[in-house]
């Protein structure tokens, strides 16, 4: 461990060298943040019906699962990894919770069924990345037709819509006495326990090693593989419970569920600030990035727009972020240097007039 | 060659040929695709031998070859291209509105306005990945979700009908020439120019060492940036081909057109061979991986499988593919290896 703390403190060092004002301000995570709630404030102004608490719910629900998938998503992007089959294993967790429920099983069983099935899949996929020595993006373009593939040929064209009652109501209820659903209580609890795992945890800053330089962290102790592997399953896990949650909301057990959501789930991680070199990224920024991919999506259809504008703007959003951030870099690379120029130009100077 | 001299075995030009088919990594997706024509025909002969089965078998991945050829190109570039399906989706509907806006345009010109699209939104992709640095992935990730958006926006919930196409540009996606559907001969011709380009010429040796070492290739100074756009526009130019041949093969263009195809473009490439790490792999492969994916979907239900299970059987192709090539590139670095040991 001791080459990643002095490898910390050289860069901490480094970060310390500008105001705090500016290093708390001044972030990724910030701008989104503030674009956030920018839209937010001009939505509540200017969009009718935003500020109802319906809208709130309905936008909450809707975007729940993408919420989930996004946290596990985040340290595996932090680890240089990706994981494109996680709106198949949605699918294949809905599948065969409407199955096992179709076939008899009480509906906790089967939907704790649904989430051992993301975890074997979750586990495929790690053992292909970590065991097999495969690059992840290619197991998981695999993975992502061989999931989906499971799920559409168990059910076909059939949809399970029969769910018990208490259960379907329980996706559907808000926290009493606020817009809240329901489901964002173990979402925050979920956030919490990630945010604490990668930010506060030995395991949580072994990832950001492993992103910035994979060789260096193996040398300093950590198990890469077993690290990428339990992120892979906790990929799977979260997955499948987002696809159990997913059937009930909408009371539809079908293989076709939830398909394409990979791609928002790495927009939105993308746009909250996580790099896709990996080694760089944190949860509040990713969060944000949900919401506002949701807000704005949500802002627009009140406002009449129809959904194919949110997907361009949905992208736009996307390849802007990131080409901000090569800017960025750009501009104070130069100022960077013209600032060594600066003091190099003086230095001779006053030299040459001694 | 005298026959005099003795030949030591394994070294005559026949015999090398033999050795360079045997091994090739083609050479395995060519025996898959025959043994499930094989198979399927068995079961049922007028999968082949039927003018109908026949020209399915040819005509149908024609378009995804086109697309995978383009994909393959990017892919040795150590990038990738997401927008292909989206680009071929507003190429297609592009098509339709051209013949139905300006009525009696020469097809040349349609064609050439769908190329001539495809390659400007390839050229954005390509330009954005080049200059700002950016991964392909999430590149084309965000055009992909624009292209698909300004294509929804255009077309709403209207669609091209084949009524609205001129006859002789219909008939190009049904005519034949001896009994081979000439979009297969367009699609052939393509790929051949794109395999030579990639083995021949100098720059298209300098995609592979981009690809196998971008750093190394820009300290050697080859000019890295050019290439690369160059590799986007011509994936985009080739789905643009692609779009309005799918306007002249299917005859209705909805807005959904070419939805998912990146996902099948970048999975017959990495069948056919082509490390997603960039620098191997050869169009050929990703050619024949296009007609490996489209004829095993077509022989499932003739096999009695559900054609449900399509995508799955799909997905561990794929899979079975990459393992397949990390044992041959464990194998192929433990011979080197010992090669080296024994040599010194």
């Amino acid at each position: 461990m001791t080459s990643t703390t002095v490898d910390e403190r050289a860069r901490t060092y480094r970060a310390h060298a500008r105001p705090f004002w500016r290093r708390a301000v001044l972030t990724r995570e910030a701008a989104i943040i503030g674009i956030l709630l920018l839209v937010i404030f001009v939505s509540l102004a200017t969009v009718r019906n935003f500020d109802s608490p319906l809208t709130v719910t309905y936008l909450l629900r809707d975007i729940a699962p993408i919420l989930l998938i996004a946290l596990p998503m985040t340290l595996i992007i932090i680890t240089e990894e990706i994981d494109l089959s996680v709106a198949s294993i949605v699918g294949l967790s809905s599948v065969t919770v409407g199955v096992l429920t179709q076939a008899g099983w009480p509906f906790e069983l089967a939907g704790l069924a649904a989430i051992v099935v993301g975890v074997v899949a979750g586990a495929v996929n790690g053992f292909l990345v970590t065991v097999v020595g495969l690059p992840s993006l290619a197991v998981t373009i695999g993975t992502l037709a061989l999931f989906r593939g499971i799920a559409v040929g168990l059910l076909g064209t059939e949809a399970v819509t029969e769910f018990p009652e208490t259960w379907t109501d329980l996706a559907k209820a808000n926290i009493p006495g606020t817009p809240l659903p329901l489901i964002m209580i173990p979402f925050a609890v979920l956030a919490i326990v990630f945010a604490v795992l990668l930010h506060l945890t030995p395991f949580g800053r072994s990832l950001y090693a492993i992103g910035l330089n994979k060789e260096a962290a193996q040398f300093s102790g950590i198990d890469v593989g077993r690290t990428k592997f339990v992120l892979f399953v906790m990929s799977g896990a979260v997955s499948g419970f987002a696809g159990v949650y997913f059937t009930l909301l909408y009371s539809n057990a079908r293989g076709e569920n939830a398909m394409g959501m990979e791609l928002q789930v790495i927009a939105a991680v993308l746009l909250g600030g996580v790099s896709i070199f990996g080694g760089r990224g944190a949860l509040h920024g990713v969060v944000a990035g949900v919401l506002l991919i949701g807000t704005l999506g949500s802002a627009l259809r009140l406002a009449g727009v129809t959904s194919d504008i949110i997907n361009v703007i949905t992208g736009l959003l996307l390849v802007l972020s990131v080409v901000s951030a090569s800017l960025l870099a750009w501009l104070q690379g130069r100022r960077a240097a013209a600032a060594g120029k600066r003091k190099n130009a003086r230095s001779v100077a006053s030299t040459a007039s001694v | 060659m005298s026959t005099a001299t003795p030949v030591r075995p394994g070294t005559s030009p026949a015999a090398k040929l033999v050795s360079h088919v045997a091994t090739a990594r083609e050479s395995g997706i060519v025996l898959a695709l025959v043994l499930i024509i094989v198979v399927a025909t068995l079961n049922n002969p007028t999968f082949l031998f039927s003018s109908d089965g026949f020209r399915d078998l040819l005509l149908t991945p024609s378009l995804l070859l086109l697309v995978a050829v383009g994909q393959a190109i990017v892919i040795i570039t150590r990038n990738v291209d997401l927008s292909v399906g989206s680009v071929v989706g507003l190429t297609a509907y592009l098509t339709g509105r051209l013949f139905i806006d300006v009525p009696g345009l020469p097809l040349v010109v349609v064609f050439i306005a769908g190329i001539v699209v495809g390659g400007i939104l390839g050229f954005v992709n390509g330009a954005l990945v080049a200059y700002a640095k950016v991964p392909a992935l999430v590149i084309t990730l965000g055009t992909m979700y624009i292209y698909r958006g300004i294509n929804v926006a255009w077309a709403g919930s209207n669609r091209v009908n084949a009524s609205d196409l001129p006859g002789s540009f219909r008939d190009l996606g049904t005519g034949q020439v001896l009994g081979i559907p000439l979009l297969t001969i367009l699609a052939v011709v393509v790929l051949i120019a794109a395999a030579w380009y990639l083995r021949n010429l100098r720059s298209g040796r300098e995609l592979y060492a981009i690809g196998s070492d971008p750093a190394a290739a820009h300290l050697y100074g080859l000019k890295v940036n050019r290439r690369i756009i160059g590799a986007f526009v011509t994936s985009g130019a080739l789905a643009g081909l692609a779009g309005v041949l799918y306007a002249a093969r299917y005859g209705t263009v909805a807005s959904n057109a070419g939805f998912g195809w990146e996902l099948q473009a970048i999975g017959a490439a990495v069948i056919g061979g082509v490390a997603i790490s960039g620098g191997v792999g050869t169009v050929w492969g990703a050619a024949i991986g296009a007609y490996l994916l489209l004829t095993i979907n077509r022989a499932l239900p003739i096999l009695g499988i559900d054609d449900f299970w399509q995508r799955a059987v799909v997905g561990a192709l794929i899979l079975g593919a990459i393992v397949l090539d990390r044992v041959l590139a464990v194998r192929q670095s433990r011979k080197l290896t010992a090669e080296r040991e024994t040599g010194r």
